[in-house]
C-alpha cells in the first residue's frame, strides 16, 4: 500500500515535471515576445511621433477640433496620444502573439479576432479623425458664409452642420467597428430625427419672433436700401 | 508658344491668320451683350485716331456667354464709324473672339489675352473693362502710347472716384501694396491697364497660373510681378471711374482677387519686399487722384452691425487668426455705441497684416481667413466714412495718406510675425 502511494506520488510529480518541462519553453518565448514587443512597439512609437510632428499633425487635430476635446478631458497632445495609442496596440498584439504560443485552447480563438478586429479599428479610427475634420470645415464654411450673408444666429447654423456630420460619422465608425449595428442604426435614426424634429420646432416656435424679426427687417431693409446707394469696394 | 496647350485649335488657327501685330487689346467678357458692341466701337475709334499706321488686333476673351456676346464683337465693322469720323485705318484691325470656359474667371481670359499677346508678338497691349460704363476713346491712347512710344511696361490708371468708392482699394490694397513693395500705385488691382509684350510673356511663365488659385487676382498679381520685376511702370489719368452696376454685396469675391492674390504673392515675393524700406512715387501722366464730393446716401447702420455681429459670431475663428491683444481690442470697440465705434488705422493695419500672417501659415483653410476679414473691413470702412463724412478732397487725402504711413511704419511688425512662424 505505502509503495502504492509513493509510486502514484512519483508518478504524478513526475508529470508535473515534464507538464513543467513542456510548458517553460513556451512561457519563455511569450516573455521574450513580450519584451521584444515592448521594444518594437516603443521605436514604433517614436518613430510615429516624429512623423506626426513632421507633419504638423497636432494642427490638423486643432482644425479638426480634435485637440480641444483632448484638452477637455485633461489628455495630452494628439500627437502623444496617438503614439501611445499605437504602442499599447503594437504591445497588445506581441503578448497575445506570446499567449496564443502557450496552446491554451479557447484563448487561440480570441487572439485570432483580435488581430481580425485591428483593421477595422484603424479604419474607423481614420474615418472617425477625417470625419471631425470635416464637421469643423464644414462648420466654419457655413458660419462665416451665414455671416457674410447677415443670416440671423449664424452660429446656430455653424453647430446644427458640425452635430449632423458628427452623429452621421458616429454612425459610420459604430458600423465599422461592428457594435451593436442594430442598436445604432437605430439610435442614428432616433437622433437624426430628433435633431431635424428639434431644428424644426425651434424654428417654429423658438424662433418664432426671431423669423418675424428676421423677415421684418430683411423687407424693410428692402425697401430702404433701394433708395441708398451700394458702395462698390473696388 | 509656351502657352499655346491651353489655346483651342480654331483660335490657335485664327491668331495665325492674324500674323504679327503691334497693338494687341484685350476684351474679357461675359454676358455684355448690351454694351460691347458700343465698347468695340469706341476701341476702334480709339486705334483709328491714336495708332492708325499700327497692326491692331482685338481679342475677346468670353467666358461662355449666352447672350450673343462674342458675335457682337466680331460682327462690329470699322467701317460703321468711317462716315461719322472720316478715320481710316492705314494697316489691319482684326476682331478675334474666343471662349475659354463656361463662367467667367478673369485669371482666365487674361491669361488667354497674355498668350495671344505672346503668339501675334504684340508690343503693346491694353486691357479694358466691359464694366466700365464710361469708356472713351482717349483710354487707349492714354494706356498704350506710353508702353508704345516712351518705353514703359506696364501703365496703371487713376480715377477721379467719389470719396466713398473703392474702400478696399484706398484702406488695404493701396496702403499695403506701398508700403511692403515700396512703389505708390494708386490702382494696383484695375480691369483697366495697359503693359509691354516683354512683361506679358515675362508674366505668362510664372507660377501663378499652377499655384491652386486658379489665376484669381491674376491682374494684380501682374502689377506685382512689373515692381518685383524692376519693370518700367507709370500711372495715367483716365478720368472718372463709373460702373455700370454697383454691386456692394460682391465684397466677398472682391477680397479673394485682391487681399487673398496679394496674401499669395507675399510668400514668392519675400525676398524684395522684406528689404524694401519707404516709398517712391510712380511717374504719373495727369492727376495722380481726383476725388468727387456728391452726396451719397450709404447705409452706414447695416456696416456697423454687420462689423459687430461678426466680431461676436466669429470669435472662435478669429481666436485661430488674430493675436489675443488685437482680437480683445476688436471686440471692445465692436460693443461700442455708433458714434463711438472707432477702428483706427494702427488696430486696422495690426488685424491686416495678422491675417496676411495666418493666411502663409495656413492656420486654417485659406479661403476661410478671407471670408473672415470681411465683417473687419466692414468695420473699418464704417469708421472711415463716419470720420470723412463731412471731409473735404483734400483732407480725405490726408486721411488715406496717413493709413499708408500706418502701414509703412508698422511694416517691421509684419516681419516679426513673419519670421515667429518659422
Amino acid at each position: 500500500m505505502r509503495e502504492m502511494i509513493i509510486s502514484e506520488l512519483s508518478q504524478a510529480w513526475h508529470e508535473i515535471a515534464r507538464g513543467f518541462a513542456h510548458f517553460l519553453p513556451r512561457l519563455i518565448v511569450m516573455l521574450i515576445l513580450a519584451m521584444v514587443g515592448w521594444v518594437i512597439a516603443f521605436v514604433i512609437k517614436v518613430a510615429l511621433r516624429s512623423i506626426l510632428r513632421l507633419v504638423k499633425f497636432d494642427k490638423l487635430s486643432e482644425n479638426a477640433g480634435a485637440s480641444q476635446l483632448l484638452t477637455k478631458a485633461a489628455l495630452p497632445s494628439a500627437t502623444e496620444v496617438l503614439s501611445r495609442f499605437v504602442f499599447w496596440v503594437a504591445w497588445l498584439g506581441f503578448i497575445l502573439l506570446g499567449v496564443s504560443v502557450l496552446g491554451i485552447l479557447g484563448l487561440q480563438e480570441q487572439v485570432a479576432r483580435f488581430f481580425l478586429f485591428l483593421p477595422r479599428l484603424f479604419v474607423a479610427l481614420f474615418i472617425l479623425f477625417v470625419g471631425l475634420l470635416a464637421a469643423s470645415f464644414f462648420s466654419r464654411a457655413a458660419l462665416l458664409a451665414a455671416v457674410n450673408a447677415n443670416v440671423p444666429s449664424p452660429r446656430v447654423l455653424g453647430l446644427a452642420v458640425r452635430s449632423i456630420i458628427i452623429v452621421f460619422v458616429l454612425s459610420v465608425v459604430f458600423e465599422e467597428l461592428g457594435l451593436a449595428e442594430q442598436t445604432m442604426l437605430v439610435a442614428f435614426g432616433i437622433a437624426f430625427g430628433a435633431l431635424m424634429l428639434g431644428l424644426a420646432i425651434a424654428f417654429g416656435f423658438g424662433g418664432r419672433d426671431l423669423a418675424r424679426r428676421y423677415l421684418e427687417k430683411k423687407i424693410v431693409r428692402g425697401k430702404k436700401e433701394e433708395n441708398e446707394d451700394e458702395l462698390s469696394p473696388l | 508658344m509656351a502657352e499655346e496647350s491651353f489655346l483651342t485649335d480654331d483660335f490657335l488657327r485664327q491668331l495665325m491668320n492674324v500674323g504679327e501685330v503691334d497693338i494687341l487689346v484685350g476684351l474679357p467678357t461675359y454676358n455684355n451683350a448690351k454694351t460691347v458692341g458700343s465698347i468695340v466701337h469706341t476701341i476702334q475709334n480709339g486705334i483709328l485716331r491714336g495708332f492708325p499706321r499700327e497692326r491692331v488686333v482685338i481679342i475677346n476673351a468670353d467666358g461662355g456667354s449666352r447672350d450673343g456676346t462674342p458675335e457682337i464683337v466680331t460682327s462690329v465693322s470699322i467701317d460703321d464709324m468711317r462716315p461719322a469720323s472720316n478715320l481710316y485705318a492705314l494697316r489691319t484691325l482684326h476682331s478675334i473672339s474666343t471662349k475659354y470656359g463656361s463662367g467667367p474667371a478673369s485669371g482666365v481670359a487674361f491669361r488667354t489675352i497674355l498668350a495671344a499677346a505672346e503668339l501675334l508678338r504684340a508690343k503693346a497691349c491694353v486691357v479694358l473693362s466691359p464694366e466700365s460704363a464710361n469708356i472713351e476713346p482717349e483710354w487707349l491712347a492714354t494706356l498704350l502710347r506710353p508702353v508704345y512710344r516712351d518705353s514703359f511696361d506696364l501703365v496703371m490708371p487713376t480715377y477721379s472716384r467719389h470719396k466713398f468708392e473703392g474702400l478696399l482699394i484706398t484702406n488695404l490694397l493701396y496702403p499695403m501694396t506701398r508700403a511692403l513693395y515700396g512703389t505708390r500705385i494708386r490702382e494696383t488691382y484695375s480691369p483697366e491697364f495697359g503693359f509691354s509684350g516683354r512683361l506679358g510673356s515675362q508674366f505668362l511663365g510664372q507660377n501663378v497660373w499652377t499655384d491652386g488659385t486658379d489665376g484669381d487676382g491674376a491682374e494684380l498679381r501682374f502689377t506685382l510681378a512689373a515692381i518685383t520685376g524692376k519693370f518700367r511702370i507709370c500711372q495715367s489719368f483716365l478720368g472718372e471711374k463709373m460702373h455700370i452696376e454697383r454691386r456692394a454685396a460682391d465684397l466677398v469675391p472682391a477680397l479673394r482677387q485682391t487681399a487673398g492674390a496679394l496674401f499669395s504673392a507675399l510668400e514668392p515675393d519675400f525676398p524684395v519686399w522684406s528689404v524694401v524700406a519707404g516709398s517712391e512715387p510712380a511717374p504719373t501722366a495727369g492727376a495722380d487722384k481726383a476725388v468727387l464730393l456728391e452726396p451719397l446716401r450709404i447705409n452706414r447702420k447695416r456696416l456697423r452691425e454687420m462689423f459687430s455681429s461678426g466680431v461676436a459670431e466669429l470669435d472662435s475663428v478669429f481666436q485661430s487668426i488674430l493675436s489675443p491683444g488685437t482680437l480683445a481690442q476688436l471686440q471692445e470697440i465692436a460693443r461700442l455705441e455708433d458714434d463711438r465705434v472707432q477702428y483706427s488705422a494702427e488696430l486696422w493695419t495690426r488685424t491686416v497684416y495678422e491675417f496676411a500672417a495666418s493666411y502663409q501659415k495656413s492656420v486654417i483653410s485659406r479661403d476661410h481667413i478671407i471670408q473672415a476679414l470681411a465683417p473687419l473691413f466692414r468695420g473699418r470702412a464704417f469708421t472711415f466714412l463716419m470720420e470723412n463724412r463731412n471731409a473735404s478732397a483734400d483732407e480725405v487725402e490726408t486721411s488715406i495718406e496717413g493709413l499708408c504711413l500706418e502701414f509703412e511704419r508698422l511694416k517691421p511688425y509684419l516681419l516679426q510675425l513673419w519670421k515667429s512662424r518659422e
